[in-house]
């Protein structure tokens, strides 16, 4: 169970991951590194936040202020990768053959997206999957009760990875694009949403896990369609889409 | 140790000086070669050399300079990636290697050269000790350099490749066999002696003939990176724990200082290379170009037929009137930045050269065999990554070169044609093609791997993670740089004090954080 449990699990939270890499980014190398950059601009976000906790944490127990502190660190950093693609725009043309990059706007806050969604999973869920390899794993709260009658943690930690990873690259997509357009009302709702998914997951600790999943994927879907919207979809062409026509 | 990231004077164009430098930024090659010295000997005159040509537009056009400029921005963007995966490739094999074979992070047996063996427990005798330990290391490395300038004074070459092809020998053998016996026992799979000695038979001589002939571009690529993991972990596995960190902080400190101090020894051997109109060691020449097998991935087919003319490479006897005369522009172009090239190569080749023999020397006067085997081979893998590039770098840069040429008569149809009917590249063209690429020497691929390996024997993921982005993004900000000051920079630097911060910082305070985060199920 534990190695075919490993996989699963990887394979869903960085199975969509690694399909849009390899189909949107591997075959232009400025995406990639883009991609980079903003994976280690969340680095960055995540090594501010937790100082800030390590310096409250003898105190009292400052997950909450450490949560709330990351939230806006991720923030900030999203914008300064706003700024500095954006500042930089000009200089970017000369490393491509692909104007397409700089045409269409989305795909910049697209690629950053999907950097910082990435290096999120990533630092969220790596030890979580090495401990699942086994031998084993011992001391986790099961309750039998809970939807997930069995191993619940792996997958629900799982779950709600993919959906902080989607949900980053929709907030970028949409960051972006209110910055851009110096639209508050995306700016707001990115912020908010932001919060209200970290917050939420505090409930894990008291095993609301189904109130936590709800939400998270709720909130997901909403952000994905707003993204939908921002990048130009409308109700037309997904039903066009969906058609085939 | 040391890598230099040189820029590549390549192109340019007037135009190009009037741009800003982010755009010039692209258009390298950026070069690094990992020998210390090179970089601070070479650098005056690489960038003397690039401002002559630069104010000598090669090209007859100032249009068709800014179009190549721009192309190779392009090639630019491309070759950091291609950068990224044999470095990424690399590292991936020690942490892999790490986490499954426990005899690589256990310490038991040290090097001599690091007499202390961090025993005290506490950390300020500790602290002492590695330091001790890597000032041992280090001025070993000197010493040696002067002794191998003195071996070039007098002309020694021979001794110099022989040793090159027997480091590269025990090398592949020893020390593969030994990374064999340790992964079956890991595995505990058991294998019989006719059948290990059959497949160590048959990598070793494929190695060799790979290395010092001729091979599949992929297969030396393997190789290559091959030994340069094996040299990684054995340096993780022979080095105590502190020492680790700071030979890694030593080593790039010392080649920030040697590439941007004005004298070193390696300057002094380079100005005698020039004084005798040679390159200095043409077995070594193109070892640090380890990044040319991979541009040159494309070129595989042609590879055959290039190294058939790779005799007929300009040779470089001009390189040191090019470089010592002030040069008339017409000079300056006529000189193939082959020469200046090769020659930081050669240097580098020249560091590795003496790290190899400070090792050896050592153990000869300890005469403790069993490391001594190991540390040889150690040393001299390093070694073997750079001959192997000598034989395949050539006919990589001749198709290349044709290549280019054939692609920029079509752009162009008057601007190149006499060079591919002559066979002689033009100059004006060469450096484009020349410095296109960006090369990393295998030393950078070990000691980035060092600190990516190391920090993956503490067990913690995130802390391996967190190492492998600080280094690429070290990585991007050195080409960076070198686009802005347009002159060699170390490539170790920057990125191994990246990764030591974030090594450390994620040990620290990241790792408390996201266990705490992810044990309760928060998300951030």
């Amino acid at each position: 169970m534990t190695v075919a449990e490993f996989f699963g699990c990887t394979f869903l939270v960085f199975g969509p991951v690694l399909s849009m890499f390899i189909l949107t980014l591997a075959n232009d190398p400025i995406r990639i590194i883009i991609f980079i950059a903003a994976a280690f601009f969340w680095l960055l976000s995540l090594l501010v936040s937790s100082l800030i906790w390590f310096l409250l944490s003898p105190l009292f127990d400052a997950l909450i202020v450490g949560v709330v502190v990351s939230v806006i660190c991720q923030e900030a950093a999203r914008y300064l990768v706003f700024e500095l693609l954006r500042r930089t725009e000009t200089g970017l043309l000369e490393f491509t053959d692909n104007n397409s990059i700089i045409q269409n706007k989305h795909i910049l806050a697209y690629v950053s997206g999907l950097g910082f969604g990435t290096s999120s999973g990533i630092f969220i869920l790596t030890n979580v999957l090495a401990d699942m390899v086994g031998p084993a794993t011992y001391g986790l709260n099961i309750d039998e009760s809970q939807i997930f009658p069995k191993n619940n943690f792996f997958l629900i930690s799982s779950a709600l990875t993919l959906a902080i990873v989607l949900l980053n690259t929709f907030w970028n997509i949409i960051l972006f694009d209110g910055c851009k357009h110096s639209n508050y009302k995306k700016i707001v709702y990115v912020i908010f949403t932001h919060f209200f998914v970290s917050l939420i997951s505090l409930l894990n600790q008291q095993g609301y896990h189904v109130i936590t999943l709800t939400a998270v994927y709720l909130s997901t879907i909403v952000t994905g369609t707003i993204t939908y919207k921002t990048v130009g979809g409308s109700l037309q062409n997904f039903t066009k889409f969906i058609t085939c026509k | 140790m040391d890598a230099v990231v040189s820029q590549s004077p390549s192109e340019s164009q007037n135009s190009q000086r009037n741009r800003s430098p982010k755009r010039n930024s692209q258009n390298y090659g950026a070069t690094s070669t990992r020998s210390t010295d090179v970089p601070g000997t070479s650098t005056a005159e690489n960038s003397s050399e690039r401002r002559r040509r630069r104010n000598h537009p090669p090209t007859p056009d100032g249009g068709g300079g800014g179009r190549e400029d721009e192309e190779g921005l392009k090639y630019g963007a491309q070759h950091v990636i291609k950068l990224f995966t044999p470095v990424s490739l690399c590292m991936l094999v020690v942490v892999a290697t790490i986490n499954t074979v426990r005899f690589y992070s256990t310490k038991d047996v040290y090097l001599l050269y690091t007499p202390f063996h961090e025993k005290s427990p506490d950390p300020g005798t500790k602290f002492w000790n590695a330091l001790a330990n890597s000032l041992i290391l280090m001025s070993v490395i000197v010493v040696m350099t002067i002794f191998l300038i003195f071996l070039y004074k007098k002309r020694f070459y021979k001794v110099i490749h022989g040793w090159l092809i027997l480091s590269s020998f025990m090398l592949l053998y020893i020390f593969s066999y030994l990374y064999l016996e340790e992964l079956l026992r890991a595995y505990n799979i058991p294998m019989d002696y006719p059948t290990s000695i059959l497949i160590m038979w048959n990598f070793g001589v494929a190695g060799m003939i790979a290395i010092h002939w001729k091979g599949p571009l992929r297969l030396q690529q393997a190789y290559l990176i091959f030994v340069a993991a094996l040299m990684a972990l054995v340096f993780i596995k022979y080095l105590p724990e502190w020492t680790t960190w700071a030979v890694l902080a030593v080593i790039s400190i010392w080649d920030l200082v040697a590439v941007l101090s004005p004298k070193g020894p390696l300057r002094i051997l380079v100005e005698t290379a020039q004084e005798r109109n040679e390159q200095i060691f043409p077995a070594l020449i193109y070892s640090s170009a380890v990044l040319y097998t991979y541009m040159g991935v494309n070129l595989e087919t042609q590879e055959r037929s290039g190294s058939v003319g790779s005799n007929a490479l300009p040779d470089n006897d001009q390189s040191g009137t090019a470089s010592t005369s002030d040069g008339t522009g017409a000079e300056a172009e006529g000189t193939p930045l082959v020469n200046y090239n090769s020659q930081r190569h050669g240097i580098s080749n020249i560091f590795i050269l003496t790290f190899c023999f400070c090792f050896v020397f050592v153990f000869l006067l300890f005469k403790y065999f069993v490391i001594f085997v190991l540390f040889y081979l150690i040393l001299f893998s390093t070694a073997a990554g750079f001959t192997q590039e000598w034989q395949s770098a050539p006919s990589d840069r001749i198709t290349r070169r044709q290549i280019e040429v054939q692609a920029n008569d079509a752009n162009n149809p008057s601007q190149y044609r006499t060079v591919t009917t002559d066979n002689v590249p033009d100059p004006a063209f060469q450096p484009s093609e020349e410095e296109r690429g960006i090369k990393l020497g295998l030393g950078d691929f070990i000691f980035y791997s060092v600190l990516v390996g190391k920090a993956s024997s503490y067990g913690d993921w995130n802390t391996t993670i967190a190492c492998f982005l600080a280094i690429l993004i070290g990585l991007c900000l050195t080409l960076l740089l070198l686009a802005v000051c347009r002159k060699a920079l170390p490539a170790l630097p920057i990125s191994i004090t990246f990764g030591l911060i974030f090594c450390f910082a994620t040990n620290a305070v990241i790792k408390p954080f996201t266990e705490e985060l992810s044990s309760r199920q928060i998300f951030i």
